[in-house]
């Protein structure tokens, strides 16, 4: 059958180069990670020496400060993701229920203009706004408030400020394509509002929500540029990462394990909730 | 007929990929590199890391432009990294990706050590013949009697403070240790292990049981009093600095009132019309004393010694020492500085007043201050005890 042998050949020319990127570049590089964590370093110049230990994972395990900081950004990473969550759900029902014509075309470029902008310039537009004589002191000062300043909570609000699209798209497109009659077919079956929210737009609506939280929880994870901006005086482990890089890379790519094991535990646990099938 | 199993080809590239991996590299084991013998024409370009205020092109102030009197001069079109901290510094040099760097004293040792830098021939560099003698072949900068770099200047950390919102004028470290507590959450550090130094020279000075002869010469009860020092002060910062940028931002909207800082970056924050001030206090201050040196893997060497050789140039070193706010490491720069008295006011010549001054050296676990049958703290230490610290 030469004709099926010949598709074959160009299905695979089509898929070499990308699939030998994916595994030599992007598995690669995380499988020589990996291995560099059970490496040490000479203490003065820092070059890597490659002597096996474990070490390394030794000392973060057995570093309380370690276990902070990586409680400290996982917390975080869950409270951005909640955030993001709570925010995206009213917006996008609203985009893809509500709003018709002209408003939601509007609304689906106001949502997808910010991904334009560079991150550093968001990040430091929330540093001006958040600061001493910010437009938040400002504007709160009239009702006796001071807003948080630079800090944890300048942190979340900043990352959930620049994941808000990745969360609002895949709901705002779960919750397009749910049919109409659907509803409609609840509502005759007797069902109220809050019926129908919670037995027809929640399934419909959950594995949308999964996989915009697998954005927001791992972008969140290994962030450490806005922590620097807005952060004040926290640090998260991308900071701690950052600092090892180069004094002592063993360490470093052993601390990258943290979040590495923590992504795949999340992964693991929204794949079991079925959204993966759906990404 | 089907496919190999996926898994094994992935299986059989990752070998292969970490056989290669590790094949190549390995720093231990390299020949050291050898000094330029002549210099050729320039290669048309210059990569350059660089602090600050180092390398100014007139983007920040059209008065203030260096770089492209040289690039004219010589064709090597200049490409300017500005690192914030020698570990940044340390790391560029290591992707062998750039031809020069304005190295501080805690960089310029593991630059050498790891024979990411290359001897320099300081016969191709015309106006090293007037550097100040207190700056050659020091410790710092020379290894056996051969220099590493070119010295490019040197000055001291000083406290900065606004004058609104900070009185009486503080004239000592203590504003940002044991006072700290008067401008709770306003108070800043530089975010670096190397600050860890700053502690140990206030203790040095206010707590002589300790014993501190060299704030980079501590041994492990002497880091555990900084570190406790340190962590007593971050309850009062309001954040850690290490990008120029972001201080001059956080003074002149207010949100850091004091705290360790640059020349370069008062003279910033003044010129955009905040209301601060910098002070060398009493206790003396750390500092840095910095080299422009070559790196091992050079691509464009001739270019690098051209611009060595011009930034050390009077007129230009006198520019970039009243820009950063730092003495001149040419002593003919010092008549051609704008201001006249700018070498006396930053002590150029005065070997004593530098005495004063610690210049940021890495710290080794051979005490630097000579104390035998003790270790001291290396910066690996320094630089745990310093992610401690932040918590």
């Amino acid at each position: 059958m030469p004709t099926t042998d010949r598709a074959r050949g160009r299905l695979a020319a089509l898929l070499a180069p990308p699939l030998l990127w994916l595994v030599l570049a992007y598995l690669g590089s995380l499988a020589v990670l990996l291995l560099s964590a059970f490496w040490t370093t000479d203490p003065f110049t820092s070059d890597v020496v490659r002597s096996f230990t474990t070490d390394n994972f030794r000392e973060i395990l057995g570093t309380p400060v370690y276990r902070t900081v990586a409680l400290r950004t996982l917390g975080i990473a869950v409270t951005v993701t909640l955030l993001d969550a709570a925010l995206a759900l009213p917006v996008a029902f609203f985009m893809a229920r509500v709003a018709t014509g002209r408003l939601r075309r509007a609304l689906v470029v106001a949502v997808l203009t910010p991904l334009w902008a560079g991150y550093l310039v968001k990040a430091y537009a929330w540093r001006v706004m958040l600061g001493e004589h910010g437009i938040v002191n400002a504007a709160l000062e009239p009702f006796g408030l001071r807003g948080p300043g630079y800090g944890v909570s300048a942190v979340v609000i900043v990352l959930a400020y620049l994941w808000l699209p990745y969360m609002i798209l895949p709901v705002y497109a779960a919750l397009e394509r749910l049919p109409a009659r659907q509803l409609e077919a609840s509502a005759d079956l007797g069902a109220g509002t809050l019926r129908t929210l919670g037995s027809v737009v929640a399934p419909a609506v959950r594995p949308a929500l999964l996989a915009g939280s697998v954005f927001t929880f791992s972008l969140s994870l290994g962030d450490y540029l806005t922590v620097q901006i807005v952060g004040g005086r926290t640090q998260l482990l991308g900071n701690v990462i950052a600092s090892q890089v180069t004094l002592d890379l063993p360490l470093a790519a052993a601390l990258s394990a943290v979040p590495v094991a923590l992504i795949v535990c999340y992964l693991a646990a929204v794949r079991r909730a079925g959204a993966l099938d759906s990404l | 007929m089907r496919c190999a199993n996926p898994w094994k080809a992935a299986v059989a590239a990752g070998v292969l990929l970490l056989t290669a991996a590790c094949g190549s590299g390995g720093g231990a084991g390299e020949k050291a590199p050898a000094e330029q013998k002549t210099l050729g024409k320039g290669e048309g370009r210059v990569d350059i890391i660089a602090w600050a205020g180092y390398a100014e092109d007139g983007s920040n102030d059209p008065r203030t432009d260096w770089v492209h009197p040289f690039e004219k001069r010589t064709g090597c079109k200049v490409n300017t990294k500005i690192a914030g901290t020698s570990d940044e510094m340390v790391s560029l040099m290591k992707t062998g990706q750039y031809d020069t760097v304005s190295a501080s004293g805690d960089a310029t040792l593991r630059l050498i050590a790891a024979k990411d830098v290359a001897p320099v021939n300081t016969g191709l560099v015309p106006n090293y013949r007037d550097v100040f003698p207190g700056l050659k072949m020091r410790p710092f900068n020379s290894r056996n009697g051969q220099m590493y770099g070119i010295p490019h200047g040197r000055g001291a950390n000083l406290l900065m403070y606004r004058t609104d919102k900070v009185s009486p004028a503080p004239d000592s470290w203590k504003a940002v240790f044991d006072g700290a507590a008067t401008y709770s959450g306003k108070v800043t550090a530089y975010d670096s292990p190397i600050y860890i130094a700053d502690a140990a020279l206030y203790l040095m000075k206010t707590r002589p049981a300790l014993g501190i002869k060299d704030p980079y010469a501590l041994d492990s009860k002497q880091l555990a009093a900084a570190v406790s020092l340190l962590k007593k002060q971050r309850q009062h910062i309001g954040e850690y600095w290490s990008d120029y940028q972001k201080e001059v931002t956080a003074f002149k909207g207010g949100d850091s009132v004091i705290g360790t800082t640059w020349q370069v970056i008062a003279n910033t924050a003044a010129a955009e019309k905040a209301p601060v001030k910098a002070v060398l206090p009493k206790e003396g201050a750390t500092g840095w004393s910095d080299t422009w040196m070559v790196s091992a893997k050079a691509k464009h060497p001739n270019c690098a010694y051209k611009w060595l050789d011009w930034i050390v140039s009077p007129k230009v070193n006198a520019q970039v020492a009243e820009y950063f706010g730092e003495a001149p490491a040419n002593a003919r720069a010092c008549r051609e500085t704008t201001d006249p008295h700018h070498c006396a006011v930053f002590h150029a010549a005065d070997e004593r007043y530098y005495r004063r001054v610690h210049f940021w050296t890495t710290p080794v676990p051979q005490c630097l201050d000579g104390r035998k049958g003790v270790k001291c703290t290396d910066y690996a230490e320094w630089t745990r005890a310093w992610t401690e610290i932040k918590g």
